[in-house]
This record gives structure tokens, sequence and C-alpha cells, in this order.
């Protein structure tokens, strides 16, 4: 009993301390690009962390997760953009909820096969998303992407508009964090493990598989719904495969295993990058060294490899 | 619609079905032997495509020689990335998305690599001499180089396939894509074949992005169009399976120089719907390969 008890204090610090320190972000930074760069951090931590409930939790790799993630972004900068600002809270939850439905249907089809065909058709339904957003140039704006998309009323500032970022990622993110750690979480961990088993003891593999499949990409829309305004313009390159490649490393840089691992997979990524492109133009080289050195010397992640540090100090002896 | 359209569309849709079957047949042969899908492979297209303007426009080589130095050079830069780095990965848990992971490192590599050494404006390739105007069929002009290109693309189909049903080695690499165990025990070094094996698709991958060269711009990040229309294909055909892959090249070939010649726009639409209608009725591609029972 009192283990549970300490158990929960830990994670109730542990939530506590991640959110003064984003509190504390906007009181202590010198610069409004300071706190723009820590939204950007918040934004895609949520996006890798719902990545990573398919991939880290059930073992659906998708290579397209950025089509929801654009599809949310789109809503909010298209719907600002023709029906006006005051449509900026409504396009956010429309955006999902469209995100939700094309991902059940889209999911009926590629969950059908499994293992690198998912992997595969995920990533040719979201460049055919990019596709469309690139030509339709009437309606989406096309390369030129879309600019001046200001939220509405009080979010308008920086400030205020960090604030309900960082609200809004820590309810998503303790959301997703009780449907890991719930029976579902634990059906969908079997999913990853022994799919077999798991019709044996009379659960659906792929009703699981689908589920996890529209609340992943609902928060990954929800994640580029809320980067619309963070920026106030959103581009194209949000569908394109790269973003989706993004997810996978910061998953992969923070540790699948764990279910932190893609927050601080995402804040690490995403500070170097500011790092390295403001200093070289090169950037796809150094990203793609990074990468390498990722999978090939710490498989297991900044938190993976934390964890084991830990319990090798904690117990001496017990060797692995 | 008449007969010539219909007939200049066919021939400009076998041109690019065999430049699509060049590449895609190389990751269909990747993924059978090494169950490696090669999200790199596109880069080594376009690495080819460079290496050829290279050789051609830089130290004007022979075209002839130039298409088979891009082959050799880009197989030999596959194979290093296979044995330095690949390799390492094999038999990992959540192997599939290390194996992404890498893969995508190479094009983000390749991609640099290229800009560092050739810059990031287009460059063009001429066509090779003999082979730059068209032979008149009736009212319809057909350009030589095409016809050069689906004539290059046959000779490699029956190559490849003499190679892979009639020697040694071939026949060793398909039984590797079927049991690796059971043939490492017979003594095949099956690492080696696996190197050797993506030495000779990234090869393929090569020769046709310096066959397409002259026909498309070359420029870097050409390497993704290509992978997704390859993935089409190899999806289409059912992953490993050879035969598969000619065929799918076929079929979006022909689709897209008809879709293309209709609603230029939206042409690239026309190969994903194809894709989806596959999909829904046969998942595993049209010519999945045969499941085999592991006891």
């Amino acid at each position: 009993m009192t283990n549970l008890a300490t158990r929960n204090l830990k994670a109730a610090s542990l939530w506590a301390l991640i959110v003064l320190i984003f509190v504390l972000v906007p009181v202590l930074s010198t610069s409004s690009y300071q706190v723009n760069l820590a939204c950007h951090v918040l934004i895609w931590s949520l996006f890798a962390v719902s990545f990573n409930m398919l991939w880290g939790v059930t073992g659906m790799l998708s290579l397209g997760q950025a089509l929801y993630y654009g599809l949310g972004a789109y809503s909010v900068g298209l719907m600002v953009e023709h029906l006006g600002r005051q449509w900026y809270l409504p396009a956010m939850g429309l955006g999902v909820l469209a995100a939700a439905a094309l991902a059940l249907l889209l999911g009926l089809l590629v969950i059908r096969v499994g293992g690198v065909y998912f992997t595969m058709l995920t990533l040719a339904f979201a460049q055919l998303g990019w596709q469309i957003t690139f030509k339709w140039y009437d309606f989406t704006g096309g390369d030129d992407g879309i600019q001046g998309i200001i939220p509405p009323g009080i979010l308008e500032s920086g400030t205020v508009y960090y604030f309900f970022v960082l609200a809004v990622v820590m309810l998503s993110i303790w959301v997703l964090k009780r449907m890991a750690f719930s029976p579902f979480g634990l059906v969908l961990r079997c999913v990853q493990q022994n799919p077999d088993r798991v019709r044996f003891l009379g659960r659906r593999v792929r009703r699981n598989q689908l589920r996890v499949y529209v609340i992943s990409s609902f928060f990954s829309a929800l994640a580029g719904s809320l980067m619309a305004g963070v920026d106030g313009s959103i581009h194209t390159d949000m569908l394109f495969w790269t973003t989706s490649g993004e997810v996978i490393l910061m998953s992969v840089l923070g540790g699948i295993n764990q279910f932190f691992g893609p927050f601080v997979g995402a804040t690490v990524i995403i500070l170097i990058e500011d790092l390295v492109g403001a200093h070289t133009e090169y950037w796809s080289l150094i990203i793609g060294i990074i990468i390498m050195v990722i999978v090939l010397v710490f498989p297991k992640g900044v938190v993976g490899e934390a964890m084991r540090a830990k319990s090798l100090l904690t117990k001496t002896g017990v060797g692995r | 619609m008449d007969a010539s359209f219909l007939l200049t569309q066919f021939i400009s849709g076998l041109t690019m079905a065999t430049l699509l079957f060049l590449v895609a047949s190389g990751l269909t042969l990747i993924f059978g032997v090494g169950n490696v899908f090669n999200f790199a492979h596109g880069s080594f297209y376009m690495l080819g495509a460079y290496f050829g303007y290279q050789f051609v426009s830089v130290w004007s080589t022979n075209f002839w020689i130039a298409l088979l130095l891009s082959g050799i050079c880009v197989g030999l830069f596959g194979m290093l990335a296979e044995f330095a780095f690949l390799r390492r990965i094999y038999g990992r848990a959540n192997e599939g998305g290390f194996q992404i992971l890498l893969t995508y490192a190479f094009i983000l590599i390749i991609d640099d690599l290229v800009k560092l050494t050739w810059g990031a404006e287009y460059k063009s390739l001429p066509r090779p001499t003999g082979f730059g105007g068209a032979i008149q069929l009736g009212d319809i002009f057909i350009p030589t180089y095409n016809l050069l290109i689906i004539a290059i693309g046959v000779i490699v189909v029956v190559a490849a396939w003499w190679v892979l049903s009639q020697t040694r080695p071939g026949q060793v690499a398909r039984a590797a894509a079927v049991d690796r165990e059971i043939v490492s025990v017979l003594g095949v070094n099956v690492p080696m074949t696996m190197t050797l094996v993506f030495g000779i698709a990234t090869a393929l991958g090569g020769m046709a992005g310096a066959l397409a060269a002259p026909l498309r711009t070359v420029t870097p990040g050409a390497g993704i169009e290509v992978i997704i229309d390859s993935l089409i294909v190899v999806v289409l055909g059912g992953m490993g399976n050879f035969w598969g892959a000619w065929f799918g090249a076929l079929l979006i070939g022909e689709v897209n120089a008809f879709a293309v010649a209709v609603v230029p726009q939206w042409a690239t639409l026309f190969s994903f719907l194809v894709m989806v209608v596959v999909l829904i009725f046969k998942p595993e591609g049209l010519f999945a390969a045969r499941k085999v029972r592991k006891v």
C-alpha cells in the first residue's frame, strides 16, 4: 500500500515538475522567441507521444501521421482564412473530428495488412494527402501555404496562447497516459507482443488496432491544429513524409518503451534543430548522422538508457 | 482519341514503366531476400543520375560506359551502406522502425552530400549520340531514346530472370529469401549474399537514375518521388515478388501516361486510386509471394 502511495506521489510530483518548468518559461524567458520555441516543444511532444501510442505501445509503425497533423492544421488555417477568426476554436474541434473520421476510414483499409505493408500504406496515403494539398492551389494555397492565422480574442497574445497550448497538451498527454496504462493499454501491448494469444483470450486484434489508430490520429490532428496559431502560418511541409519521419526520430531518441520517452525526444530534437539550423545550412546531414548514432549506438533512447544506468547503479551485482 | 494518340501515350507509359521497374525490382529483391525495406532506394536512384551527369557532362565519358559506371558506383555505395550500417540492426526488436530510421538517415545524408558535391541547382544530361531524334510511324513521332530505355529494360529483365533462376548465386538468393537459417546451415554465407543482393539492387536503381536523367531534370530530392511510385508498384505486385513488380510497374506506368494526357494536374492521384482498389480486394498484392509455413 505504501509502495503504491509513494508511486502515486512520485508520478504526481513528476507531472508537477514538468508543468512547473513549462509554466516558468514565459516568466524567465528573455524573448518571445524562447516562448515560441517552448510552444513548438510542447506541440511536437503531444504529436510524438500520440504517435508512440501506435508504435511503441501497439507496434504499428505508421509513417503517415503527418496526414492527420496536417489535416488539423489546415482545417484551422482554411476556416480562419475563409470564414474569419471567430471560427478558430470550432475549426480545431472540426479538424480533430475530421481526422478521427478519416482515420477510421483509412484504418479499415490499412489495418487489413500488417507489418511493413502498414507502414508503406500509411506513407502512401499521407503522400496522397500532401499531393492534394500541394496541387489544389485555389483551395489550399498550394506551396504558398496559409499565412496570417491569428487566434481570436485573448488568445492573440503570444503568452496567453502559450498557456492555452500548455493546458491542452498537458491534458491530452495525461489522457493518453491514463489510456496507455488502462486495461485497454494492456491489450494494446499484448497485440504488439503476441496477437494470436490476444485472439485466444477473446479480444479482437484489429478492432483494438483500429481504436488506437483513430485515437492517435485524433491527437496528432489536435497537435497540428495547435501549431496553426503558433507561427500564424502553415505550410504543405506539415503533411510531407519528413514530418512523419521526425516523430519516429523523436520517439526513438527519447525511447519508445517509456511513455515519456517521445516527450523527451521531441524536446531534444526541437532544441537541436534550433541550434543546428541557426549555424549551418547542412542541417539534414547533421540530423542524419545523429539518427545513425542513435540507431546504431543508443537504440533504447535517452530515457531508456537513463533507466538502464539507474538500474545498474541501484542493483549493483545484478548484472545484465 | 485516335489510335496515334493511344500509341504515343502507350510508348511513354512503357518508358516510365521500365524505369519504375528497374527501381522497384531492386526494392522488392532486397525485401524478399533480407526482409529489409530500403526507404533510401530512391536516393540511390538520384545518386545514379548525378553520377551519370558527372561522367557524361563533366568528364565527357561515352554514354554507355557512363551508364555502366554509374550503376557500378551506386552499387558499391549500396554495398557499403548495407555492410557498414544496415547489417548491424538485423534481428533487433522493432527492427522495422529502425530500418526505416536508418534508411531515412541515408536519405538525409545522401541528399546533403549531393548538394555539397554538385550544388542545389538543376542539372541536365544530353541524350546519347544517335538517340536524340524520333522515328516517324504514320503521323506520330516516337523518340528513339524512349525506345532505347524500353529495350534496355527488356534486356535487364531477361538478365535478372536468368541470374535469379538459372545461376547458383541467384538460387542461393532465392533460397535465402525462403529460409535463411537452413541456407546458412548448408554453408552459404548469407550475410554476404545479402550485401551482394543489396549491391545489385542499388546498382539497378542507380542505372535507372542515369537512364532517366536525360528525360527528367536531375535535382536533389528526386529520390522521394521515385520511392513513393516504386512503393505503389511493389504493393501492387506483392512484396518480394519479382514478376509482380514487373506487372505493377507496367500498370502504374500506363495508368500514369494516360492520366497525364487526360487530367494533367491530378495524374498522380490515379496510381493511388489503383492501389486503393487493389488493396480493398487483394491486400497482399496481385501476385503475393506464396506464404511459407515455418515449422
